[in-house]
């Protein structure tokens, strides 16, 4: 127990000199760090602007405050259009997401050397990049429209709910496998009895899960023309209506509480 | 007959997911019709997705030949402006969600104090970074400020939800112990509850810098900063050997967070 000595009392101490002298040169570290990247933004950033920042939202509140109830009238369809982007592109996400995670799992792929490493690859590049960008891409290549939101926003779930997955794969409980096996079953009888039944209760967590992150990213896909409420934001914010804009927000509020809800509402059901 | 059918029995079935079967039909049929529904409102172009595959091609094989040099300075600046939004926002984004989230810790803070902070943490949930960066821009005007001030207020909600909830589930004779020596509040959080969460949120901090990178890669979009800008601007001018090449380092960089990360997790916990 490290212990020092002061006026000739002993007294304790959390850690002993090199383990302080240790924690003291990592806090040095990033505080230097941090000091160098916050002076390289301090660099770029007009402090008029910043300074002048309070009046500026004020101002944009006051401009925004009584929203523009009549607008939501125009809102019905756009609406709707973000709900499905998020229903159907986690549909056919989960679609590709589950051969993908049994050939990511160690227990199920068929090999280890050659299949794995590529069912992991995909799982990494499409989960690291945004859907955003997904949704930029696609909008050049396909055009612009809820379809290339809806292909997006399916790319960008599939690394997410396969990785998932596969960790669920990963952690059956290996005996049910064996019983099944043992009563002679095929390869796809055991899938089907000794590996789904276990993670039916994982997959539908994952579903709902993926589904409530696919609202609130779906809203403002339409910022790059990907379709659905964004795009409506988007013309809105560029002709500056700020009432419209507000109600807007308030909707995507209101849509991201609802769908929050339902998810925890389903997965408190199945889990 | 049914001699027979009492002697080998019936074929055995497997339990369906949904016990009640009132409920599974209905979901099931309701699912159906939302379903094309959902699918006939939604309006492709075909021969627009027939010409696009030609690009879309181009794109595929651009990965084959990614362009690093020829925008070199463009992606070094974007990349590096993407690093320092993403390291200080969130020692910010840490250094403010700890107050917060023993704040929304329901066993250490008294109820007024548990709804205020609970009340923050949900807004910064609920709103999307691009929305909240779309207004920091408006308000801070261009640049990596906005994007700093967007992931840390983005981090909060993220950080402070999960840290109270580990400090909820903390195992409460420790924390008596310490006080019951007599401990100041400062001394009790410190030797109390601080030690039992740390493991949880250094993986915590570190899963955020990994969200924050990928995130700040988004936000030059809409003008706060980062390499999103030259990365629309690439995707503008159909240049997808130079998009390539940026999605190809963010992969790579996310890719390294994530095996440091894998890391340091083991480690601490």
């Amino acid at each position: 127990m490290p212990i020092s000595e002061k006026n000739g009392t002993k007294v304790w101490q959390v850690r002993d000199r090199n383990g302080q002298l240790l924690r003291w040169a990592m806090w040095m570290a990033v505080a230097i760090i941090f000091y160098i990247s916050w002076m390289k933004i301090s660099d770029q950033t007009t402090w008029y602007f910043v300074f002048d920042a309070p009046r500026i939202a004020a101002d944009i509140g006051g401009r925004a405050f009584p929203p523009r109830w009549e607008y939501i009238a125009k809102l019905g369809k756009p609406v709707w259009d973000t709900v499905n982007i998020a229903t159907l592109g986690t549909i056919f996400a989960l679609c590709m997401a589950v051969p993908v995670a049994f050939l990511a799992a160690r227990n199920t792929t068929p090999s280890k050397t050659f299949i794995r490493p590529l069912a992991l690859l995909v799982i990494v590049s499409t989960r690291s990049i945004n859907s955003l960008i997904w949704a930029l891409l696609l909008v050049s290549i396909i055009g612009p429209g809820v379809f290339a939101g809806m292909v997006a926003i399916s790319i960008r779930s599939i690394g997410f709910c396969a990785k998932l997955l596969y960790e669920a794969i990963e952690e059956i409980d290996e005996n049910q496998v064996e019983a099944v096996t043992a009563t002679g079953a095929s390869r796809w009888q055991v899938m089907v009895y000794g590996i789904v039944p276990q993670i039916l209760p994982a997959f539908a967590g994952i579903a709902v899960f993926r589904w409530d992150i696919n609202i609130r990213e779906s809203t403002v896909l339409g910022l790059v023309g990907a379709g659905g409420i964004g795009l409506q934001l988007q013309s809105s914010l560029n002709i500056l209506a700020w009432p419209q804009v507000s109600l807007i927000l308030l909707l995507i509020l209101v849509a991201v509480v609802l769908g929050e809800w339902v998810s925890a509402k389903v997965r408190g059901a199945i889990i | 007959m049914s001699a027979l059918a009492q002697q080998i029995g019936t074929p055995w079935k497997k339990p369906p997911f949904i016990k009640n079967a009132m409920l599974r039909m209905v979901l099931l049929v309701g699912f159906i019709v939302y379903f094309f529904m959902a699918l006939n409102s939604m309006e492709v172009n075909w021969s627009r997705v027939y010409q696009g595959l030609d690009r879309g091609w181009k794109f595929v094989t651009a990965f084959a030949h990614p362009d690093f040099c020829s925008r070199a300075s463009d992606i070094k600046e974007g990349m590096i402006e993407s690093v320092i939004m993403t390291v200080t926002s969130t020692v910010v984004g840490i250094a403010i969600s700890i107050p917060i989230a023993l704040g929304a810790a329901r066993n250490i803070a008294p109820l007024p104090v548990y709804i205020v902070c609970r009340f923050i943490i949900a807004v910064s949930r609920a709103l999307n970074e691009i929305i909240v960066a779309i207004l920091f821009v408006a308000i801070f005007g261009f640049g990596p400020l906005a994007g700093f001030l967007t992931l840390s207020f983005a981090t909060i909600g993220f950080l402070a939800k999960l840290l109270a909830e580990d400090i909820e589930d903390m195992n409460k004779v420790q924390a008596e112990a310490v006080k019951a020596t007599g401990a100041s509040w400062m001394q009790w959080i410190n030797f109390g509850v601080q030690p039992q969460v740390m493991p949880r949120l250094i993986g915590l901090s570190i899963y955020r810098l990994d969200i924050n990178f990928r995130e700040s890669a988004v936000l030059g979009l809409v003008g706060a900063g980062g390499i999103g800008a030259t990365l629309n601007t690439a995707f503008d001018r159909y240049e997808f050997d130079t998009v390539a090449a940026i999605l190809l380092i963010i992969i790579v960089v996310v890719m390294a967070l994530e095996y440091i990360s894998g890391i340091i997790r083991a480690r601490v916990q």
